[in-house]
């Protein structure tokens, strides 16, 4: 199956480079952040993701211009996000007058996070996201009242939490109790939603690498959200850029923060394993 | 009104005398463009950063003026020349009538 698929893939090239059109594989540019965070943008694919021989970044899928964005803080619209998440931060909110800061001091204690997340939480039974982990500080340790799950404010803390952790391994647990979420996750990837009964694998894995129309389809990496993209002029939530996807299959989809785009957060987090953070990071 | 408007700037700290150095300023703004209606259909008004100026030891180095199709959170990056040490100071004016002031020291040897 594995072969077969790599024969069809490497017989498409050789059409696209005969037709004169180019080549639409990824780029082996290297990504350094500010001159100091080296990401891994390749990495060998892990086991249970048969597709591939290697994960890429969906960053080596974008233009010179774009990947530029990313690659200096100054640059990065994403960062505007953060700046104001770091204000948030140090501001008390709730019953209790507590700010994040008065557990946490500064968001460099967070450092780890994202790397880990989406993660089996023991005491709530369940695979909780950063989101979910956020208003859990905030209804229950802070009395305060939960952020909407995709509100502004909720994605430019995600992006924070993000950007603490950026360079660093994404490493999700994908075994013990979480297994049966990972499962489920795995079953929507695979799963042809919407008229155009289209599954995440229809792009991202069948045509990964390939135009589809003007834009050029990465693996679908999540590593590098909350995403700023430049389609919307603002940071983007990994179930936002869910609900995107499957509204474009032209289907019914599924809310933000439902266990199904949990799990299947957590699947597609998991296929991203041995890169590295890179929230905020600049797409399309 | 416009919220949450923040100048940033990235000047380098020092400069050789008559070297040009590249400058970079960012500055966080919706630039509604005045085009888009609301979902009740009513137009929004227009609220952009229209005007963005550089000046070095009194003497201008980029006067802009921006329209409206620029898009949200302006990005200017330029070069200049410096001879000797100083201040460069930026503004940018916003439809609202509000102006907004940032200054950098750079010292030349």
């Amino acid at each position: 199956m594995r072969q077969a698929a790599r024969l069809f893939g490497s017989g498409a090239l050789l059409a696209l480079l005969m037709a004169g059109s180019g080549s639409a594989d990824p780029d082996h540019d290297d990504l350094i952040v500010n001159g100091e965070i080296d990401m891994i943008e390749r990495a060998p694919a892990p086991p249970y993701v048969e597709a591939f021989d290697e994960i890429i970044s969906g960053w080596s899928f974008r233009s010179d211009e774009t990947q530029a964005l990313q690659m200096d803080d100054f640059d990065n619209p994403g960062m505007l996000g953060v700046e104001r998440a770091r204000v948030m931060f140090d501001t008390p909110m709730g019953s209790g007058g507590q700010a994040c800061s008065s557990c946490h001091e500064t968001p460099e204690a967070l450092r780890g996070v994202r790397a880990t997340y989406p993660k089996w939480d023991e005491e709530r039974q369940t695979v909780q996201t950063v989101e979910m982990q956020v208003n859990e500080c905030l209804t229950e340790r802070m009395g305060a009242e939960p952020l909407g799950y995709d509100s502004p404010e909720m994605v430019d803390m995600a992006a924070l939490i993000a950007s603490v952790s950026r360079g660093m391994v994404v490493n999700v647990a994908i075994d013990g109790p979480a297994r049966p979420v990972w499962e489920q996750g795995r079953e929507l990837y695979y799963t042809r939603f919407g008229q155009l009964e289209l599954a995440c694998a229809n792009c991202h894995e069948d045509n990964a690498g390939r135009m589809i129309r003007a834009d050029h389809l990465s693996q679908g990496q999540i590593n590098g959200f909350p995403t700023y993209r430049l389609n919307n002029a603002a940071l983007i939530s990994v179930h936002n850029r869910f609900r995107g996807c499957i509204r474009d299959t032209r289907a019914e989809t599924f809310p933000v923060g439902s266990p199904e785009l949990v799990a299947l957060e957590l699947y597609v987090a998991s296929r991203g394993n041995g890169l590295t953070v890179e929230g905020p990071a600049v797409r399309n | 009104m416009a919220e949450n408007v923040t100048p940033r700037v990235r000047v380098p700290e020092t400069a050789t005398a008559g070297e040009a150095v590249l400058i970079k300023t960012l500055i966080s703004h919706p630039m509604e463009s005045g085009q888009r209606k609301d979902a009740q259909g009513n137009t929004i008004p227009r609220s952009i950063i229209n005007r963005f100026t550089c000046d070095f030891n009194g003497q201008n180095v980029i006067d802009v003026t921006l329209e409206p199709a620029i898009s949200t959170n302006p990005y200017f990056e330029f070069e200049a020349q410096v001879n000797e040490s100083g201040t460069f100071v930026f503004t940018w004016y916003d439809d609202d009538g509000s102006v907004y002031e940032e200054r950098k020291e750079i010292a030349v040897s």
